[in-house]
């Protein structure tokens, strides 16, 4: 069957987003998009009812019949209906899972590297040696209520004790699952094979146990993808069973529901393979910061699940410390007050916006939340901790040495922003600046944000699994996401090293496509946007004394990079960059490269 | 006519108010539908399962975990009591036996021999569910809990600290602009509620905890304060179990910001009646805000309903409350919606409603603005 239209919804813990993809002339390209409240709560109780809303929606600007009544007409009959529906689900707060490993560092992070990539939220790791008593283990359990366990330890054939001593520790606590009271707990099992038997006896009567392969069958390997799959059988099968009106949803779609997260993060992954390059995709909410990675082919996701732009706001503020806030902001303002004004925002999220100084204070914080992220996110993305040698895991207890982490900033290809805060910043200069002040690109990094949030719904397009549709739903999610899902920003060209005030740290000469030469200079400590739209351009970089831009100190490179909406900036500032404490240097500095990009209007403080 | 749906904090005079009182697992429900209830009669009651010790036994006796069932004395099932042996070796001809004794009171709930743990567990917590605010039993949830209903005042904050708390309503201020300051508060106000107008400090505070005031409603107090009384940096709103003597109820927000007219008004009208407040709020999907709720008797109701749960949009005569700067705290009554998306300073697009503020019209975003539901 040829796929022509594929209507996809995302339901979100407060909107729920449906867009309709047709194939018109040959290409697949977004039509329309909708939205309407999720209706997950009371008085609906029903995610239906917010998911029919939001296709109306769709139905009307698109000008056509897709609704049945109360059903999603499919298969399409002529100008009737879609060929396939599919759908993605973080409402009432997503998958939230426990993991347990023997050694925190090891079988423990490999479970919570599964969860992650599976698209849940970790409430925590529980390890032999977490340094928590038995006791504290259990009441830890018991106060969180996960939607689902996975247990994990021990590598096969090696030494059962640990794992079921864990699996021990789990039955006295007996826990209760979040949602619904009338069903066991999930409990994943990829452990030791050999312990298996043991597993099932101990959890087998009292929780709704499944055995999978190991997550860490030899030291030297991770094999997560049984975990992450059993994952999402169990979220459909007993977590989203459990939510208010998820078993009509899931009768409606032709494909099963997949977190949000986890759909966001396979077409990252997706892209990534196709392109063969190295992605960092970053998704600011309210509440958390999720951050998906690709370096060296591995991929990786982590959820900071208190740095957000509302409803976590103050914790943004509590970890990055205000003085980290304040480098941001290009005016003087009373600390108290600032506190204050944050405090508002937490308590009544929904605001925005009015001045324009609040505005930059909100882009400040949001700064600090991504870069706190990226912190969080380098050190869990490592290569596996104790391989090389070989060793026993008696040996691996004591080990203290972590992974190298695989992100490696000068290796980065693109980055991709999402999230209220970068996609809707009134300037695209602004999402841009964000970008680059937090995560601190190096070499040649192209920008682009996803303008509407459609890498769920793409996501689980991708990842179709019925043969006849595979593949054409692979190209659909590839081609929307290139045309219509991102925001090219444009080239970011930041040369690493320090050097003094002035001096050259970047010749850059462009040829575009018109057969127009340009060449530019950069200063340390400046920043220059050279106006380019998003068009093939070669270039040739010559790095200043000292500094590389990626092939090597002193080393020049040619290459072909491309502009965007806000075109190629060039980030003189060096790395490690720092920022001036001295507060009226600092507020220069700042309006200086404020200007350079024109990131703000004129601003009357 | 145009109007829109904006969030919007409830100060009603007389509304129908239901109380849900649920226990954490299943249990027994003491009261019957349609009995009468006060603040500390017992609705519900429940054992949690007691708190769990493990105990390796093979460690401690340095066997082997097979053979831990033949060293224990205390089998599975048997009660133990703290100090009590429960398990030895058999030693060297009868002599040089080592031991493990129970470190709690509890039951053996398992014994295993591929770990050598041994797994007590302590006898069951009591927990009982209070009726929170006078009323009637309106409907029994089976072993679970029960529907209270009353009538009477129902006021909900903007951000609160502390659980519930109870007490007589004490209005200490003269209007709504005053600050409860330290020396207002005397030791007669000890188990009350008492009421402010825009503002306690942390030293006022403190005091208020003190003389054990049960409750403190203000219009607005300092955000980086909390952590003064908290002991850490309040990074998200979920509140409601920390264990303070003084409930707070913050009405406005942070900074000194004054209470709302209506909510001052009906607060001094109700000086002196029984009220229960709860200061637990949770900021997320499925917000919850903390609330004053004043039980009203039969001869005291006028009669002029509104049930708790109606919210419209606001529209064109609607009285609204600024809640972001400029204008932030400022009250205002809407002129006009206009349906196009407008250009703020901040060059944000948004959705706005033209207010007037002391006689001027003024731009403000819808997201800006909550509505003031009152009856």
């Amino acid at each position: 069957m040829e796929l022509k239209s594929i209507l996809a919804t995302d339901c979100g813990s407060t909107t729920t987003k449906a867009i309709l993809i047709e194939k018109i002339d040959g290409e697949y390209r977004l039509s329309v998009r909708g939205e309407a409240p999720t209706t997950v709560e009371a008085p609906f109780e029903d995610v239906t009812k917010g998911v029919l809303n939001a296709v109306m929606e769709v139905e009307e600007l698109a000008g056509r019949k897709l609704l049945d009544g109360d059903n999603i007409m499919t298969p399409r009959n002529g100008e009737e209906g879609v060929d396939i529906y599919i759908s993605t689900s973080s409402a009432g707060g997503g998958l939230q899972m426990m993991v347990a490993g023997v050694v925190k560092g090891m079988t423990g992070e490999s479970a919570e590297r599964a969860a992650l990539g599976a698209g849940s939220i970790v409430m925590d790791v529980l390890a032999s040696n977490d340094g928590r008593k038995p006791h504290e283990k259990i009441t830890r359990i018991r106060q969180l209520r996960p939607d689902m366990i996975l247990l994990s330890g021990g590598i096969d054939g090696g030494t059962t004790k640990h794992v079921v001593e864990l699996a021990e520790i789990l039955a006295a606590a007996n826990p209760k699952p979040r949602l619904g009271s009338d069903y066991k707990l999930p409990v994943i099992y990829a452990g030791n094979k050999n312990a298996s038997n043991k597993i099932d006896e101990t959890l087998g009567e009292i929780t709704d146990l499944d055995l999978t392969e190991n997550i860490r069958p030899v030291l030297e390997m991770e094999n997560l993808k049984p975990s992450r799959d059993k994952i999402h059988d169990l979220f459909m099968e007993h977590v989203m069973q459990q939510a208010p009106g998820y078993k009509k949803l899931m009768s409606w779609t032709d494909a099963p529901i997949m977190p949000t997260p986890g759909a966001v993060g396979a077409l990252i992954e997706m892209v990534a393979e196709k392109e063969n390059i190295s992605v960092v995709g970053v998704d600011i909410g309210g509440a958390t910061t999720d951050i998906f990675s690709v370096f060296q082919k591995q991929f990786n996701r982590t959820v900071s699940a208190n740095l957000g732009m509302s409803y976590s706001i103050c914790n943004v503020l509590a970890e990055s410390d205000l003085k980290n806030v304040l480098r941001w902001v290009p005016f003087d303002i009373d600390e108290k007050e600032l506190t204050n004004r944050i405090g508002n925002k937490m308590i009544r999220p929904t605001t925005v916006p009015q001045s324009l100084e609040e505005l930059v204070i909100e882009q400040a914080i949001a700064r600090e939340a991504l870069r706190l992220s990226f912190i969080q996110h380098k050190a869990f993305a490592v290569n596996l901790k104790g391989v090389q040698k070989e060793r026993t895991i008696s040996d691996a207890f004591e080990q203290t040495d972590s992974g190298e982490s695989l992100v490696d900033m000068m290796e980065l290809d693109l980055m991709v922003g999402s999230g209220g805060v970068l996609s809707h910043a009134p300037r695209r200069e602004q999402s841009a600046r964000m970008l680059i002040d937090s995560f601190l690109p190096e070499g040649i990094t192209q920008l682009a944000v996803d303008s509407i949030f459609m890498m769920p719904q793409l996501g689980v397009m991708a990842n179709i699994e019925k043969e006849e549709l595979a593949e054409d739903a692979r190209n659909a999610a590839i081609e929307v996401f290139e045309k219509d899902c991102l925001i090219r920003l444009g080239t970011c060209l930041a040369p690493v090293g320090n050097a003094k005030p002035g001096a050259i740290v970047l010749i850059v000469e462009l040829t575009l496509p018109n057969g127009d030469i340009q060449k530019h200079e950069i200063k340390f400590g400046d920043i220059v946007r050279i106006e380019v739209p998003y068009e093939p351009i070669k270039a040739k970089l010559t790095p200043g004394k000292g500094m590389d831009i990626g092939a090597g100190k002193n080393e020049s490179i040619e290459t072909t990079i491309y502009g965007g909406v806000v075109g190629i900036i060039l980030d003189g500032r060096g790395r490690p960059m720092g920022i001036s404490t001295d507060p009226k240097q600092r507020i220069s500095d700042l309006s200086k490269w404020s200007k350079a990009v024109n990131e703000y209007p004129e601003l009357k403080v | 006519m145009a109007h829109a749906y904006t969030p919007g904090l409830k100060v009603l005079h007389e509304t129908k108010i239901d109380k849900e009182r649920r226990l954490p697992l299943k249990g027994t429900v003491t009261v019957e539908k349609g009995k009468f209830v006060t603040p500390d009669d017992i609705v519900a009651k429940t054992d949690l399962p007691g708190n769990v010790q493990m105990v390796n036994v093979a460690n401690q006796l340095n066997i082997d975990a097979d053979d831990v069932n033949d060293a224990m004395i205390a089998k599975e099932g048997t009660s133990v009591s703290k100090g009590e042996m429960i398990a030895e070796t058999k030693g060297l001809f009868g002599l040089f036996k080592t031991n493990v004794t129970t470190p709690v009171d509890g039951t053996i709930e398992v014994i295993s021999d591929t770990t050598g743990q041994v797994v007590i567990r302590e006898a069951p917590i009591p927990v009982e569910i209070d009726a929170y605010m006078s009323g009637s039993i309106k409907s029994v949830i089976p072993e679970e809990g029960v529907v209270i209903e009353s009538e009477g005042v129902f006021i909900q904050g903007i951000f609160g600290i502390g659980g519930e708390s109870r007490g007589d309503l004490a209005v200490i201020v003269d209007n709504r602009e005053d600050e409860i300051t330290e020396e207002m508060l005397t030791s007669e106000l000890e188990g009350k509620i008492i009421v402010g107008g825009s503002f306690i400090s942390l030293k006022a505070y403190k005091k208020a905890i003190q003389l054990k005031v049960a409750g403190v409603v203000v219009g607005g107090f300092n955000y980086f304060d909390l952590e003064d009384i908290l002991g850490y940096t309040l990074g998200v709103a979920i509140t409601g179990s920390e264990d303070l003597v003084t409930s707070l109820i913050v009405t406005e927000g942070y900074g000194k910001i004054r209470m709302g007219t209506q909510t001052f008004d009906l607060l001094k009208e109700h000086h002196g009646k029984f009220a229960s407040v709860n200061g637990a709020t949770q900021i997320r999907a499925g917000v919850i805000r903390p609330e004053i709720v004043i039980p009203l008797t039969k001869d005291q109701l006028k009669g002029d309903h509104k049930d708790a749960d109606a919210s419209e949009g606001i529209q064109a005569g609607s009285l609204v409350r600024v809640i972001r700067a400029p204008f932030f705290g400022r009250m205002g009554k809407v002129i006009d919606l206009p349906s196009e998306l407008r250009k703020m300073e901040s060059e944000t697009m948004v959705r706005v409603a033209i207010i007037e503020i002391d006689g001027k019209n003024v731009e403000i975003p819808r997201a800006n603005l909550e509505m003031v539901e009152t009856d």
